[in-house]
């Protein structure tokens, strides 16, 4: 348990660390979000109209970027091996790269995502809604993602493969993450069965991700 | 008992329980370092990596303070067969088991420290925060007397505060071998460790491992540096028991 502990310890560490990607990520979240607004154009009301779906898109965007060097820099380095020597189960591993990934990715986006809201005009009773379908719907992109990565991190082009891995079992967690988000700020009743139906895919993914990435760490380890 | 020096290819003791499958589970990791004393008893192994076979039926056996040599031509499977008993590569068949004196089975991840090709350091990472990690990656409590232990016997004090990303191959080469010294495990499993060394340095490192061994210790090397260490038997991959590819 303290190994797995000292491996997120340090992956979160090195993720806030200079090119770690944790700043990168934020940039990217707002770098998104802004060209979106841009070609939205500058009518409020339809800013408005689109807010919560480009929050949503640009975090799932974001998400990605980190994906593919999840295992492959410790891959890389040699460390994977030193990890994987000293984990009980591989499950567990990608377990702690998934929060190690939610850590340095989506709890800053989450941070930020009232100022990015701001800048698309977004109406004063959705952002608890936001915040809420992010906090509940961003641990099944990074659980998606690292089981993917798990599968694809030995290949040279893994940030593509995982990209298009994981861009369709995203879905789900989009879906409902926007429906919840824009039901929550007009008081739409929908907005509570939409939010378990996030939930829902955030524990599909806590389970299904550790199994599906331990068979493909063991895999590409072996 | 320890029994000294045992022929090679059979172990006198008795089999464990988890030795009959190739692909039978071993026991799981404490979490804490097992102590000294451990024996290796390696049967009619064979494994491979990315579906080739690198060996077949090989039998190795190894008491507590012994240092063996492995010695072979590139290819011959010296690193699989270290990543086979370190628990990173299953076997396709036989079996690479770990036990102390009375045939208990013991986890490799308690029980062996492997260093590989690769150091594993971060390069943003200083020395001592690569080492920090490792302390705490195996568990060690007394990280801090562990770490400056570890660096002064390999002389690399003086790089503490260095990034790792700044250091000379030789130099890496020696902070990723303080891994095995901060791990504290019984049974060392070395590949190449000296490579990219100067002579002195390749000398504090056998100096290491025959102190291991004085401690009660075993340490398998793969190396093909003409290293020598007190004790030591040399064992050849691809010339006796190692079978030709399937």
């Amino acid at each position: 348990m303290s190994a797995l502990l000292a491996i997120l310890a340090r992956d979160v560490r090195l993720g806030f660390a200079a090119g770690g990607g944790a700043a990168q990520t934020l940039i990217f979240f707002f770098l998104t979000i802004v060209l979106f607004a841009l070609a939205v154009g500058p009518d409020a009301a339809s800013l408005k109209a689109v807010a919560a779906p480009i929050l949503w898109t640009a975090a799932l965007l974001a998400a990605f970027l980190s994906l593919d060097r999840l295992f492959q820099a410790d891959f890389e380095d040699g460390s994977l091996e030193i990890i994987a020597q000293r984990t009980p189960t591989f499950g567990l591993l990608v377990l702690i790269k998934a929060a190690a990934h939610w850590l340095t990715t989506a709890a800053p986006l989450i941070v930020a995502a009232p100022i990015a809201g701001l800048l698309l005009n977004l109406p004063g009773e959705g952002y608890w809604p936001l915040l809420a379908t992010l906090i509940l719907g961003t641990p099944a992109l990074s659980l998606i993602g690292a089981g993917a990565a798990a599968l694809t991190f030995p290949l040279r082009r893994a940030g593509v493969l995982t990209t298009i891995l994981v861009g369709p079992l995203y879905a789900p967690s989009l879906i409902f993450g926007v429906m919840a988000a824009e039901a929550g700020a007009v008081g739409d009743p929908l907005f509570q069965p939409t939010l378990l139906f996030l939930c829902a895919a955030s524990l599909l993914a806590l389970i299904t991700a550790p199994l599906a990435g331990g068979a493909g760490l063991r895999l590409n380890l072996s | 008992m320890p029994q000294g020096h045992l022929p090679k290819g059979e172990a006198k003791r008795p089999q464990s329980a988890y030795q009959s499958s190739g692909l039978s589970p071993t026991p799981p990791p404490t979490g804490e370092p097992a102590t000294y004393g451990v024996y290796l008893t390696v049967k009619g192994l064979s494994a491979g990596r990315g579906g080739g076979r690198a060996f077949a039926g090989v039998d190795l056996a190894m008491a507590p303070g012994e240092a063996v040599i492995l010695r072979g031509a590139n290819g011959a499977g010296k690193t699989t067969l270290l990543r086979a008993i370190a628990g990173l590569t299953p076997p396709t068949e036989g079996a690479a088991d770990l036990s102390d004196k009375d045939g208990a089975p013991l986890s490799p991840a308690d029980t062996a420290a492997f260093a590989g090709h690769l150091d594993g350091l971060k390069p943003t990472l200083t020395a001592r925060d690569n080492a920090r990690f490792w302390a705490r990656l195996y568990g060690r409590a007394d990280a801090d007397k562990a770490i400056s232990a570890a660096f002064s016997a390999l002389d690399i004090e003086r790089l503490t505060d260095r990034p790792s990303g700044a250091l000379s191959a030789g130099q890496r080469r020696r902070l990723g071998l303080c891994r095995v010294l901060i791990a504290d495990r019984p049974l060392w499993l070395l590949d190449e460790p000296t490579a990219s060394m100067d002579a002195a340095s390749a000398k504090t490192v056998v100096g290491l491992i025959e102190a291991h061994s004085a401690k009660g210790g075993s340490a398998l090397i793969a190396t093909h540096d003409a290293i020598n260490i007190k004790g030591a038997r040399t064992v050849t991959m691809g010339a006796t028991s190692m079978g030709a590819p399937a």
